[in-house]
């Protein structure tokens, strides 16, 4: 009994990282239908500035991330208004783009800062277990999901309650009746993007004390948040909670019973399967349109 | 049909043949097959990887190489002739190392080629080396199973790192081992002979597991770890594996104290990476640490950190990748100028030894690995190992230790 509680909570564990990392693709991908393919360097970049404001400016990790949040989020404004605006109306060429500027992301990092494995430190305050009903569990991976929690309630409330949320879904359904309206699509389309950016930034940083960072953390990132977000339904935020809870209880469960090659085949397959059935994901955003 | 008749052209084609292989003769066995030393340099190839997932540790096999080069050429070459490195980045992918290590042999003829991190690339490159027989030269320590005459291998293999620690493991926290490696070629032929070694001596597997190559979330497999409690988690887990296997182990607040990590494959470079905090209190066995005390070994440190700065650290490849250079200096000083040529320096190597920074270092003249000191060492929380046990004597290679009735000859593998 207490495995299997200890084995539902790393399976939670897992299925956080998994939100933190897919959430801003999903805005990205869902939203703007951008097919982000540099999402797994912005994660990156977000190790890296964990890394670089702790060992040259002496911030710890906690206070570092809404800095963290603005840096990546500057950068992806730079690079929606510096190239993906040009190409939206040309999908494919987006796919082409934004895997060069991911590409080159890796290269410039390697080039400024070397290739070896960096270290981000684990705040003191987060670094013992904790014991929730008789199973050990690492107080750092209950503030990862705390913090995956916040951060989807936080994008949840942005695109429905507030007013440039209400502009995006506007701007996603017709832009051009939208731009009638007096709706600054080119705008809110470099602010979203941005956003979600940043918000993959925000992943890269909590999961660096316990990986390690290096110029290709992000390349096994892309595609898991992918998996998650195509999963859960293109356009549907709690679709995306859903699938990236499924995903991590599934892959948790499959590598205790079996091992983590096992659990990793029989998850693509269950999404291959999935897939096939059910094309548009576990949830369908309802959009009139 | 018209034109050329058939019958005729095949005349004329076979005449073509035999002109060329009576007339050119020297075209296609001598110039070709043959690299050589000339003009007062001896060209040598450097094929590690500055690019990609494993520039991590090649570029310090890189710098070690390099540094050795460095020196010889300072101290007046090898009999008055210059080494010249030649540099090719494989970018970590073996179908890369296999097309550059042919461009440093035919290309540009290099008399040895020094190089590779992973199975995979050495494996990949060695077509190249034994069809021109010429001479690569292998730092890592690797799992053992090949018997090539056109490879030097100054790495340990098994039985080399594996004889004393296994037992002296059990003897000092109990015979229940979880094997837990990446999954590929190395930790599996580890495992192999460990599982043989804990047989003879009382042991036994709780269990046996592969992480994917670059995996990095464990915490499944820490749950395992709970649930099966074994004395020693014996480990093969490469690459940042490594750094986040111990990371999360330590998040986990499992006891290095009652269940240690005991791995083949981590060294002071891994550690820089996790923080000494997640490695200190889990063992490495390897013949050599960064804090061996000969003087040797501080001339080298001394030198490496002069020269690449001095928060760099050696560690148990870049060592090999070191003293292997003054291992060709040695073959080649003992050859004629105009003889210098792969196989003269396989020839004239046999045998040759040096003291190396880990000890008194020999190559075998029957499978062309190396003589070494294995050690055993425990991390400590400021990055650097503790060595706790220093073999006695120097153990002999055994490359197919796990593979009873095989032995690697000077004329191949045996089987009996």
């Amino acid at each position: 009994m207490e495995f299997a509680l200890q084995q539902f909570l790393t399976g939670l564990s897992i299925a956080s990282i998994l939100l933190l990392v897919a959430l801003g693709l999903s805005i990205i991908y869902g939203s703007m239908g951008v097919i982000n393919l540099a999402h797994g360097e912005f994660v990156m970049l977000g190790a890296y500035s964990a890394w670089a404001l702790q060992t040259y400016v002496g911030i710890s990790l906690l206070p570092s991330l809404v800095l963290i949040f603005v840096i990546v989020a500057t950068l992806g404004w730079v690079v929606e208004r510096g190239v993906i605006r040009y190409l939206y109306q040309r999908p494919l060429d987006t796919i082409l783009a934004t895997w060069g500027i991911g590409v080159m992301l890796q290269q410039i990092v390697r080039l400024a800062v070397g290739g070896e494995l960096r270290y981000v430190q684990m705040p003191d305050s987060l670094s013992h277990s904790v014991s929730i009903l008789g199973a050990d569990t690492p107080a750092y991976r209950i503030f990862i999901f705390l913090m995956a929690a916040a951060l989807f309630a936080a994008t949840w409330y942005l695109m429905n309650r507030t007013t440039i949320g209400m502009k995006l879904r506007a701007v996603v359904q017709d832009r051009n009746i939208a731009a009638c309206f007096g709706i600054n699509a080119d705008r809110i389309y470099g602010l979203t993007f941005a956003y979600g950016a940043g918000l993959a930034g925000l992943a890269g940083a909590p999961v660096s004390p316990l990986k390690s960072v290096s110029p290709e953390l992000g390349t096994g990132y892309v595609v898991d948040a992918f998996m998650v977000v195509v999963l859960g339904g293109v356009q549907s935020l709690f679709g995306t909670v859903a699938s990236a809870f499924l995903l991590g209880e599934l892959s948790g469960v499959i590598a205790f019973l079996q091992n983590d090659t096992v659990a990793k085949t029989i998850v693509l397959l269950a999404i291959v399967v999935l897939i096939r059935f059910r094309p548009q994901g576990l949830f369908v955003a309802r959009v009139r349109a | 049909m018209g034109g050329i008749r058939r019958r005729d052209f095949l005349k004329g084609a076979a005449a073509i043949g035999g002109a060329t292989a009576a007339g050119f003769p020297h075209i296609w066995i001598k110039d070709s097959s043959l690299a050589r030393a000339a003009d007062g340099e001896i060209r040598v190839g450097v094929l590690f990887s500055l690019t990609g997932t494993t520039a991590i540790i090649e570029e310090s096999l890189n710098k070690a190489t390099i540094l050795a080069i460095e020196e010889i050429n300072a101290a007046g070459g090898i009999n008055g002739m210059k080494i010249v490195p030649i540099e090719e980045d494989p970018a970590s992918d073996p179908a890369t190392f296999a097309e550059k290590a042919r461009k440093l042999v035919v290309g540009d003829k290099c008399v040895s080629v020094f190089g590779s991190y992973t199975s995979a690339s050495r494996k990949a490159v060695l077509p190249v080396f034994e069809k021109r027989d010429n001479l690569y030269w292998y730092p890592t320590l690797y799992e053992g199973r090949e018997c090539s005459k056109n490879v030097v291998y100054t790495g340990a293999v098994p039985n080399q790192q594996q004889d004393e620690f296994v037992p002296w493991l059990i003897k000092n926290f109990g015979p229940k081992f979880y094997l837990i490696g990446s999954n590929y070629i190395y930790p599996k032929e580890e495992n192999n002979y460990c599982k043989k070694l804990l047989e003879k001596h009382g042991g036994e597997v709780v269990d046996e597991e592969y992480v994917p190559l670059g995996h990095s979330e464990f915490s499944s497999v820490i749950n395992k770890f709970r649930s099966s409690e074994p004395n020693v988690i014996f480990s093969t887990v490469v690459g940042d594996s490594v750094v986040a296997l111990h990371r999360q182990y330590r998040a986990a607040g499992l006891d290095p104290a009652k269940m240690p990590m005991a791995s083949l494959t981590t060294s002071e470079n891994e550690i820089a990476a996790m923080g000494g905090d997640a490695a200190a209190g889990h063992f490495t066995s390897a013949p050599y640490f960064m804090v061996h005390k000969s003087p040797e070994n501080d001339k080298f440190v001394g030198a490496y950190q002069k020269r690449w700065g001095g928060d760099k650290v050696t560690h148990f490849v870049s060592e090999p990748s070191y003293f292997q250079v003054y291992l060709f200096k040695q073959a080649v000083e003992k050859l004629a100028a105009s003889d210098i040529t792969p196989p003269t320096i396989r020839e004239a190597v046999k045998g040759e030894s040096l003291i190396a920074p880990q000890g008194k270092v020999q190559i075998e003249k029957e499978n062309l690995h190396t003589w070494l000191w294995p050690k055993i060492a425990q991390a400590k929380s400021d990055g650097q190992f503790e060595v706790l046990v220093d073999s006695k004597e120097w153990i002999a290679p055994v490359p197919y230790a796990a593979y009873p009735g095989q032995v690697c000859a000077e004329q191949g593998l045996q089987e009996s």
